[in-house]
């Protein structure tokens, strides 16, 4: 007991002689610590990937934590970052509310907070400094613009909508965006609209009782790849072309929708991106640098179409 | 009431009864809302219409809802089924796994283990699932809410674990037929429940097994003591559903050609318990029907389909599921009906 007692305490020594003498080599080496949610998807896992390779690029010492989709964890995990007096922390919020005490404690520490990918209800807004993430209604707003575009049939065009789950802001937001533009159109109309749950199986299933029942399809529009790619299975059982009889429009851009497009099965996908490590990375230099930050910042996201797909393919990481 | 013809008045007390009138209206209430709800055509060699999909995605439930129905007919109950999916699930799609290989624009797929290596290794890790249900319910005297309680929870947590948080997508064509594959134009689905279906009628009713089944779920005292080895029958009971489980999965897996830890068999249990209450099963053991059970799975997926195709709004799907639910379960109640004849009866005599 009393030996391992001597041996730790002469590893921490050990450990302030070596951080003290490393300090003057890194003295300008920023520190991040980050708070991930959790590794609950691909697309979760892409953005972890990200911000720890952003990290590594831009040369910031970047402390991780992993709440497996816990706030108490996430909040655990902010409290140490503030007792290692990190230089700016960033996470994203698992759920919006009751962050107030935590980014109470970190602004009188006086160490910046950055908030990724998800928002939080708070009264003070000053709690944190900026948050960086996707805009959901933008995305079904590109969505609906793509389609207004490029469907060139004549006549009436019947959309059958594939929502996400219930009551989450991805599936509220996208909708939402993409009703803002068609309307701008009257041939088209969402003539059906069901939840699939963002989930490949419900799409699947869903879109087999919307082809027995209507006979008339043109578009699907998919709030996620998963439920396309889980719809077109369906259309193919039905003996239709998807991507020909039925224009597919989805979103996230995910290795899937790549294959899927590449196959001539779906038609496009708009990029949900999650690797807003370098754009992260960036910002927090700034902060750190005593920049002012919009309060909402949007990651950079593209569309892609069928035709670029093979192109783009080989560059995709998620 | 002397009126009414013998075998009429039989029908009308058998069990299955209640279950396939719900089961019919369900189909009139799809029919009304879309013509096209009984047609059938040929489509690329396979049957196709609304009758078909509805069988066929029902599948995975009546499968789970047979094992769920010994089970339940032991006096226990398995919430662990859809964890069991999960598992058994990502094990053969890890297995398999596959990756698409582009070489000079040409795709081919390859397969990381032989299939039926696969799956019958994703079916000895369901079968390990009931195993440890088994050992916890009889050899442990566990409750067996709390027993599989354990593997429900942890489950998913494993299948994340095999599947490194990720969706796997299988990329090895063969596999795709157990669940989207035809068979002189009907799904190969349906064969795996039709061969489970036959062997377990076979054991309940040329065996005893049915019999020392209902025993341990009357009395499960008076049933050791007439000479049933009760705990070993309870132990191989968790066993089967776990492995109807695992079958599940294959379907499941197949279908959607890939495995989600987080969504794979998501609430199966419930809706497997669901089926079998509706099936006529009473869930304090005992009598019990495997063809009961899955007519319940069938009005499940009807009533599901029908929630398809009415055009409910998303976020009202399941307060509508739940209500017919709730209406169904008003149809077969036994007391219900008793108390309305008696109100009928008697408004009848004042008149």
């Amino acid at each position: 007991m009393l030996k391992s007692r001597r041996s730790l305490l002469s590893a921490i020594a050990a450990g302030f002689i070596v951080g003290g003498l490393a300090l003057p080599a890194f003295a300008a080496q920023l520190t991040l610590g980050f708070a991930q949610v959790g590794a609950e998807s691909e697309w979760r896992t892409a953005n972890t990937q990200s911000i720890k390779d952003a990290a590594k690029a831009a040369g910031i010492n970047l402390k991780f934590s992993d709440a497996q989709q816990k706030q108490e964890n996430q909040i655990k995990a902010i409290r140490s970052f503030i007792a290692q007096k990190v230089d700016v922390i960033a996470f994203a919020p698992v759920v919006t509310t009751g962050w107030d005490t935590v980014l109470k404690e970190a602004k009188s520490a006086k160490i910046p907070v950055i908030l990724t990918d998800r928002s939080i209800e708070t009264k003070d807004p000053s709690l944190y400094v900026t948050m960086i993430g996707s805009d959901f209604t933008e995305e079904g707003r590109k969505a609906g613009k793509w389609l207004l575009e490029n469907y060139k049939n004549p006549g009436d065009v019947n959309i059958v909508e594939l929502q996400g789950t219930v009551g989450s802001a991805p599936a509220i937001e996208r909708k939402k965006g993409f009703e803002e533009v068609i309307k701008a159109d009257p041939r088209f109309k969402i003539t059906r609209s069901q939840t699939g749950d963002f989930t490949r199986s419900k799409g699947k299933e869903v879109m087999e009782a919307f082809l027995k029942t209507d006979k008339k399809v043109n578009v699907l529009f998919a709030h996620n790849d998963d439920m396309a790619i889980g719809a077109i299975q369906a259309i193919e059982a039905a003996g239709m072309k998807p991507g020909k009889d039925i224009i597919i429009v989805s979103i996230d851009a995910v290795k899937g929708a790549f294959e899927a497009m590449m196959a001539g099965k779906l038609n496009v996908s708009v990029e949900c991106n999650p690797q807003l490590g370098p754009q992260l990375m960036d910002i927090v230099k700034e902060v750190k640098a005593g920049k002012a930050q919009p309060k909402r910042i949007n990651t950079k996201e593209g569309v892609f179409p069928m035709e670029t797909a093979a192109k783009e393919f080989p560059n995709r990481k998620y | 009431m002397n009126r009414l013809p013998a075998p009429f008045l039989a029908g009308l007390r058998h069990r299955l009864f209640w279950p396939c009138v719900t089961l019919a209206l369900l189909c009139l209430v799809n029919f009304y809302f879309n013509r096209g709800f009984f047609d059938i055509e040929i489509k690329n060699g396979a049957l196709y219409g609304s009758v078909i999909d509805i069988l066929n995605r029902a599948a995975p439930l009546m499968l789970v809802a047979m094992g769920m129905t010994l089970v339940i007919a032991t006096r226990g109950i398995d919430i662990s089924v859809g964890a069991t999916v999960a598992i058994s699930g990502a094990v053969v799609a890890s297995m398999i796994g596959g990756s698409l290989v582009i070489q000079n624009g040409v795709q081919s797929y390859v397969s990381n283990v032989p299939m039926p290596l696969a799956i019958l290794g994703a079916l000895a890790v369901a079968l390990l699932c009931g195993l440890w249900n088994g050992l916890l319910v009889a050899g442990a005297g566990m409750q067996p809410i709390i027993a599989t309680l354990i593997l429900m929870v942890a489950g998913r947590g494993i299948a994340q674990l095999i599947t490194a948080g990720q969706i796997v997508t299988v990329y090895y064509e063969p596999f795709f037929f157990i669940g989207n594959g035809f068979l002189l134009g009907i799904p190969v689905s349906l064969y795996i429940v039709a061969v489970v279906l036959i062997a377990l009628l076979l054991l309940i009713h040329r065996t005893a097994l049915g019999l020392f089944i209902q025993a341990v779920g009357i009395n499960p005292v008076a049933a050791r003591f007439s000479g049933i080895s009760a705990r070993a029958l309870v132990f191989w009971v968790y066993a089967f559903c776990a492995v109807t489980a695992g079958i599940a999965a294959m379907i499941i897996t197949s279908n959607v050609k890939s495995a989600d830890g987080n969504n794979a068999g998501l609430l199966l249990e419930l809706d497997a318990i669901l089926a079998v209450t509706l099936g006529g099963t009473s869930l304090a053991g005992g009598r019990f029907s495997i063809v009961g059970s899955l007519i319940g799975a069938l009005i499940i997926q009807t009533l599901t389909y029908a929630i398809y195709s009415l055009g409910v709004p998303p976020e009202i799907n399941m307060v509508v599921k739940a209500l017919v639910v709730f209406a169904v379960c008003l149809i077969q109640s036994d007391a219900l009906r008793a108390m309305l004849a008696r109100h009928v009866l008697r408004t009848g005599e004042a008149a």
